[in-house]
This record gives structure tokens, sequence and C-alpha cells, in this order.
């Protein structure tokens, strides 16, 4: 069996014998798996059952390591591609065990038949003394590969499953829910549109069509608000020569070092007594005040990688420096104005703690106060999600649609914590 | 230079040059004042004021009552005198009741002056009460100074002069109040009560601790997951750029949502996390992750953790994607294996970015508010200095203990930054 690391052709009598010894290896793993579960008592198992599920992994397994190997026709060595199908075909069944699909059985199997299929590799290659299977390195590769491909699906998961519980948990009425807290399926049969019950009921008796407008104007006049004295002051700090300017381009960031709690106690009291707190205009004090710091600090980075003598060519003609902001300089900066208006309509859009202590009277609270008056006693839960959902379907969108902006913008100056 | 040039030059051209040299500078200058007044203006008022203000209540003796500062209450009830069967001719046709009081408990109000104008036919009896007089239809009571607490009641009698008695418009005018009154935001009295409250607390240290803990795990587990995310990131893969996108979304998903949502996965009865562990057997019954004391610190930790790790994950990888690649090439070529490349050429590396993303991280969760109060309200172990100052504000009503809090955070923040600092001395923040 030597001769399998170096093949280059896949000619049929070789995908034969890779198809044979894949599905070998990992029917071998199954059972000893299967061995091990009933041993330790993990579950009273039906061993007919258990063997089915881990017989199907282990067919499953063998055909994509043959497909795989068959199509990369690569160098590496044989068994890694059956070891890469174990692994997804455990996850598969993993999650088939989630839907209901196969009973939990298949749980344990989805973790055992991995480990168990490593594990019998390493001790071959160390116990075939002279007759390598594999060497060293190419154990360590197919450690890698594994590795890398259980971190793609599990960071996938970990980032995605809470978001698609969410819209689950908002279109799954209650009952079905306790009934079955693992099944993550779309109820379908009851009726495509009664999946939208929650959405109804949410924006027409709990008034979230006022509240997502009220969000969308804050948000939008936050962005105004900030953009005007963030692209005057970053002009100022990289263009114009004053003393003290060192110091302001590098402290404007230490900003962030008071927790907004030190600033709400005051700031409420004073606005209560000045009569803005529960208003709308309250917030529009308070946001930009929170956001220009980091605008500006995006701002000034990027116009430090303007050239000069664009600007200094329109100064020299007769410009005013304001002409020669609205002409030469940020038509030359969209990108970073886009990239830093989509970061504080973000950070308007999502933010909690002025909005839940500012706000009183419903008609004008923005929706992260709007989802707050949702979680009460009274309110299903499924309503909560939805809301929930509402709240944050606007921001992935603009997300995906920018998001070479974003991650520019998050990346370059993505402090705000 | 300069020399030649004034002997070269005639003396008054130089002047003139000088001197227009150093108004562009003044120019920019002026401008330059002018351009930051917004920004500067907006973030002075709004940030460094109230942080000021709060070290400034922290020490005064204040609780939220006394915020508004004191004002006199007065109140009208009108009696039919006519009547009333045992009324003589001294009571008059009408008794009119002024209920007056101070409406703050702790305060004195001074020069208190209350008017009421009388509607046209109504007469109060001489000889007024003191402290009353009427001049035309205007009655005004003064007082010099009322007590804390003050409260007083005044009969005056009155005749009504038109045959109708009608006093229902009378009884909606309101009374003309004013009074001069001590501000206690304003006065020059200091205290350190506040501090000495707070400190001297039971749950004091392990409000700290508990900080510290939440804040430590916190900025490791997010720097671990961004790793991990980073190195997986960092090799192509078939589904690559649909990875890159999805693994920011907990970080730019609104708070509200994912806090919320984290509630119902990890909800005891119908939360997907406790079914899946009751499904894989590794627990009898349902965990109330969230209220019960070590369960509730690790599961914020871990949110904490999992919302924050976009951040260190997008630094990261910027940085690995700069390491160059024939590094890698030679290590294989000398047969290291996957640790040894790892710790020896990839770590080194990151070790200036990761310093300076636990810097950050430390300063933003030690100052966390959001997070917590939603997921658990501060309960189980959970409270950390944060939500200290928002409990003490609005849940006892106590803002001199919150703005006490509130300027120890920011002490101890410090004194960890510099430990930070001076332990690690690194570059300034490449961020």
């Amino acid at each position: 069996m030597n001769d399998k690391t170096h093949q280059h052709t896949a000619a049929p009598a070789v995908i034969l014998t890779v198809a044979v010894a894949s599905f070998v290896l990992a029917a071998l793993c199954a059972t000893l798996w299967a061995v091990a579960a009933v041993i330790f008592g993990i579950r009273e198992a039906a061993p007919p059952m258990l063997l089915l599920v881990f017989a199907m992994s282990a067919t499953v397994a063998a055909a994509i390591g043959v497909v795989t190997k068959a199509r990369h026709e690569s160098t590496a060595p044989f068994g890694m591609h059956a070891i890469l199908a174990a692994g997804v075909a455990a996850i598969t069944i993993a999650y088939g065990a989630l839907l209901g699909v196969v009973g939990a059985y298949g749980l344990w199997a989805a973790a055992g038949i991995p480990v168990t299929a490593l594990l019998a590799m390493y001790l071959i290659s160390r116990l075939s003394k002279g007759v390598y299977l594999y060497s060293g390195q190419q154990v360590s590769s197919i450690i890698l590969c594994f590795a890398h491909m259980m971190g793609v699906f599990l960071f996938a998961i970990a980032a995605s499953l809470p978001f698609y519980f969410m819209i689950v948990a908002s279109v799954r009425p209650r009952a079905l829910l306790l009934q079955n807290p693992t099944n993550l399926t779309i109820p379908v049969k009851e009726g495509f549109a009664n999946l939208f019950n929650g959405y109804v009921e949410v924006i027409t008796r709990f008034k979230f069509a006022r509240y997502i407008l009220n969000s969308t104007v804050v948000s939008l006049l936050t962005v105004v608000i900030t953009l005007i004295p963030a692209i005057l002051g970053a002009y100022a700090v990289t263009r114009l020569r004053f003393r003290g300017r060192k110091f302001l381009s590098n402290a404007i960031l230490l900003i962030y070092m008071f927790p907004a709690i030190v600033l709400a106690i005051p700031l409420y009291s004073i606005f209560t007594q000045i009569g803005v707190r529960n208003s709308l205009f309250g917030l529009l004090i308070v946001y930009p005040a929170m956001t220009i710091p980091v605008a500006l600090y995006m701002l000034r980075s990027y116009f430090q990688t303007l050239p000069r003598d664009i600007e200094e060519a329109g100064l020299i003609d007769g410009c005013t420096r304001g002409g020669v902001i609205l002409r030469i300089t940020l038509p030359l900066s969209m990108p970073a104005l886009a990239s830093v208006a989509l970061y504080v309509f973000m950070i308007a859009w999502n933010e909690f703690l002025f909005a839940f202590m500012f706000l009183d009277n419903p008609e004008i609270f923005t929706l992260s106060r709007g989802v707050v008056s949702l979680n009460t006693q009274e309110v299903p839960r499924q309503f909560l999600m939805a809301g929930s959902v509402i709240i944050t379907v606007p921001i992935i969108v603009l997300f995906f649609y920018f998001e070479k902006f974003l991650v520019g913008g998050l990346a370059s100056g993505g402090v705000k914590g | 230079m300069c020399a030649r040039a004034s002997r070269a030059l005639p003396s008054s051209s130089v002047k003139v040059s000088v001197k227009r040299a150093r108004t562009i500078r003044q120019q920019e200058k002026r401008l330059a004042i002018a351009m930051l007044t917004p920004a500067i203006g907006i973030v002075m008022a709004i940030v460094i004021l109230p942080v000021l203000t709060n070290f400034w209540i922290s020490v005064k003796p204040i609780a939220l009552g006394d915020l508004r500062p004191p004002a006199p209450l007065a109140r009208r009830h009108i009696r039919d005198a006519t009547a009333d069967a045992t009324a003589d001719a001294t009571q008059g046709d009408a008794i009119v009741r002024y209920i007056l009081r101070n409406s703050s408990a702790t305060k004195e109000l001074r020069d208190i002056l209350i008017e009421d104008t009388l509607p046209p036919g109504y007469r109060p009896l001489i000889p007024l009460p003191d402290n009353f007089t009427l001049d035309g239809t205007v009655l005004t009571a003064r007082y010099d100074r009322w007590a804390p607490g003050h409260t007083n009641t005044v009969e005056i009698p009155f005749t009504i002069a038109t045959a109708a008695r009608d006093t229902t418009q009378w009884e909606e005018q309101p009374l003309r109040v004013s009074a001069d009154a001590d501000n206690i935001l304003s006065n020059f009295q200091f205290t350190l009560n506040n501090f000495r409250t707070v400190i001297q607390s039971a749950d004091f240290i392990s409000l700290l601790l508990t900080t510290i803990v939440y804040t430590c795990g916190g900025a490791s587990g997010a720097i671990l997951l961004g790793l991990c995310a980073a190195l997986i990131v960092n090799k192509d893969f078939f589904a690559r750029g649909m990875l890159r996108a999805l693994l920011l979304f907990p970080y730019v998903a609104p708070i509200i949502a994912v806090a919320f949502t984290w509630q119902f996965l990890l909800d005891p009865l119908s939360g997907l996390i406790n079914s899946l562990l009751l499904a894989f057997n590794i627990t009898d019954g349902p965990i109330p992750f969230l209220s019960q004391r070590p369960t509730a610190m690790m599961s914020v930790i871990l949110f904490d953790a999992w919302r924050y790790s976009p951040f260190a994950y997008l630094f990261i990888l910027a940085r690995l994607q700069a390491i160059p690649k024939e590094l890698y090439e030679s290590a294989m070529m000398d047969g290291a294996g996957i640790m040894r490349t790892f710790r020896s050429i990839t770590l080194p590396h990151l070790s200036g970015i990761i310093g300076t993303i636990f810097l950050l991280r430390f300063i933003w969760t030690f100052n966390r508010f959001d997070d917590i109060f939603l997921l658990t309200g501060g309960a189980a172990g959970t409270k950390t200095l944060p939500i200290a100052v928002y409990d003490s504000a609005f849940g006892r009503n106590d803002i001199g203990g919150a703005a006490a809090t509130a300027v120890l955070l920011f002490v101890f923040l410090s004194i960890f930054l510099i430990i930070y600092l001076k332990v690690y001395k690194r570059e300034k923040i490449e961020v």
C-alpha cells in the first residue's frame, strides 16, 4: 500500500482500492466507537440501530472520499480524504439528529467518528515500523487539514446559529418550540402566510412601524450631524499647522476611555432640567458626541493619504479653504466618507443605553427601546424575536451590500468597542 | 541665507515677507480653531463636561430628589359657608383654605411669594391673616423662610358680592409661586461620605473582583476566538468569502437583538443549548444558565468573547496576511511541524497586535454596561462596577453613591492601564 502516496493518475483500480480502503477504515472506526459507547453506557444502545447509523455514515464517508480523491488526483496520502469525508458525514449526521431525522445516537456518532478515525490513522502510522504509511509531516498535514475544516464548520455555525435561531424563533409559535426545542425547521406546514403573524402583530399592534421611522430618522441625522464637524476637524488636523496638532490627533480616541454609564447620569439630570431628555432631540445631541471622535480619526487617516498637490493647486488658483474641501477633498474621499457614514449609522442604529434611559414616551421610541418594551411576561417570545429580526435585518443588509467599505472602516478605525 | 537675503534685498520688503509669513501662520491657526470648534465643542459639552460633573457630584451630599431645587407648593380649597348650619356672620359666604408647603424635606426655602388673582366680587374678610396682603384683586402671601418639610394651612373667610356663586373658574386657575432656594449642586458643601459608603459596603471587593474576572475573561476569550478565526480564514477554501462576511455578524448586529436571542438560547425550558445537552445525555436536567452562580458569569464571559471576537479577528487577520510566505516555506523545508511553525513564526509576529487588542478590549470590557444588563441584569454574581453605578442611581436613587462608584471605576481602570503599559512596554497603538 506504500505506493499510494505518489499517485498522479486516477486509474479505475486505484479508485476502487481507495473506495474499499476508505469504507473499511470508516466502518472499523465506527464499530470501535459503537463498542465504546455501549461499554461506557453513553446510551442504552440498541446495537442494530447504532450500527446502522454508523454504517450509514461510513458509507457516506467512503463515497465522498472516493469522489474527492478522483477529482483532485493529488499527492495527498490516501485516507486523508476519507477522514475528511468522515468528518463531513459526521457533522451531517449530527444535524440530521438535530432536525429530528436521525435519532440522538447520531449525535454521539458525530462526535466519535472523526476522533477515532484520527486515532486509528495515527496508531497505524506509528506501529508500521519501516513500512511507513505516513510520514510525520503527512500526519500533521492530515490533522491540519481536518482541524481546518472542522474550524470552518464550527465557526460558521457559531457565528450564524444565533441569527438563524432568531429567525426560526420568530416564526415558530411557542407551543411548537416547547414541544421540541431542537427542531430548527421553519414550520411551513401551517401555511406560508401564518409565518409572518409575529411580524404583523409587532408592526401594527406594538407600533414598530413608528419605531422604524424614528430609528431611521435619528440614525440618518446622526450621520449628517457627525460628518460635518468630523470632516472639518480632520481637514484641520491634517492640512493646517497649529500648535497642539500632534497632541490632538493622538488624543482623540482617549475619549472612549470613559464608560457611557459615567456620562449617562449627569446627562440624565442636566437634560431633565433643561427639558430635552424625553425627546429625540436629546438623543441627537448625545449620539454625535459619541461618534465624532472615531469619525474624525477615520477621516484623518484617510486624508493623510490624499496628495496635497491637487489641493494646493486649488488654493493657488484662488479657491478658499472651504471651496477646496468641497470641490477637491470630498470628491476624492468618497469611499472613506461612505465607510464612515455606514459606521456611524450602525452605531446610532444599534445604540441602546441612552435610548433606554432617556426615552419615556412610546411615540418617540427608537427600535432599541422598542424591542426592550417587548421583553415582558405578557408578550410572547415569538414577538420579541420578530422585533429583534426587524432591528437586525437592515444592518445586515446594509452590511452585505457595502461590505467592502465597512470592513475597511472597521479595520482602519474600528475602535468604537 | 537669511542674512545674505537681508543684504541683497531692501530691508522693507524683507520685513513685509516676514510679516506675511507670520500672518499666514496665524491665519491657518485661526482657521484651524474655527474648523475644530464644532467637533471639540460638542465632545467637550457632552463628554468632558458630564465626566467633570460626575467628579463634582461624587463629593457632594446629594440624593436623586435633590436634583430638582425645592419649590413652594400651594393648593386652594373652596368651601361654601352659607350652607353650613353653624355658620355665623364672621364666616362670610365662603371659606377658602390655602394649603402651603415646601416641596423638599431636606432644604429650606427663602423669600416665598404666593399670589392668587381673585375673581370679581370675591373679597376676603379683613383682618387678613399674617403674611397676607390684598392688592386690588390680587391676594399675596409673603414668607421669609420655610424650613425643610414646612407645611401650613390658612383659612380665609370670603364674602361674595355677585349673585352667581360659581367657583369653578377660580378653582381651575393656578396659584403663582416663587421662592429662593439653595441648589445643592452649586453650593460649596463637600463630603467624602459617598466614597466611604461605597468602599465600605459589604460587596465592594466582590464587585471589583467580578469586574476584573469579566474583563480578563472576555478580552482573552475574544482574542482566542479571533485568533482561531483569523488562522482559519487565512487559508484558502471554497466558501472563504462568505465565511469572512459571516464572521462579522456578531459584532455588527444590534446588542438588543443578540442579547435577547442568547437569553432565549440559554433558557432552561425552551432553549436550544439545554435541549442539546439533554440529548447528548451530558446533564440530567436543564441548567438555568443565566440565573445560577458560576454559570451566569461563564455565560456572560462567553457572550462577550463571542460578540467581540470579530474585532480581534479583523486586526489579527490583517497582520497574519502581512507575514511573508517565505518564512513558512523555509520552515516546512527544514522539517518543522505545525506547532513549531506556529510558535516560532506566527506568534512572534502577532504578539504586538495581540497586546494592543488586549489593551483596547480591556478598556472597553471594563466599562461595558449593555451586555450584562441585558443578559442578567447583574444577578447571580455578574454585577460589575458599571452595573453598580446604574443600580445606585436608578435603583436606589443614590446619585452621590453612583457618582462615587463611577469615579472609582475610572480610577481603577487608570491604575490597571498604567500597570499594563509599564509591564508591556510596547510601541504606540498601531491601530
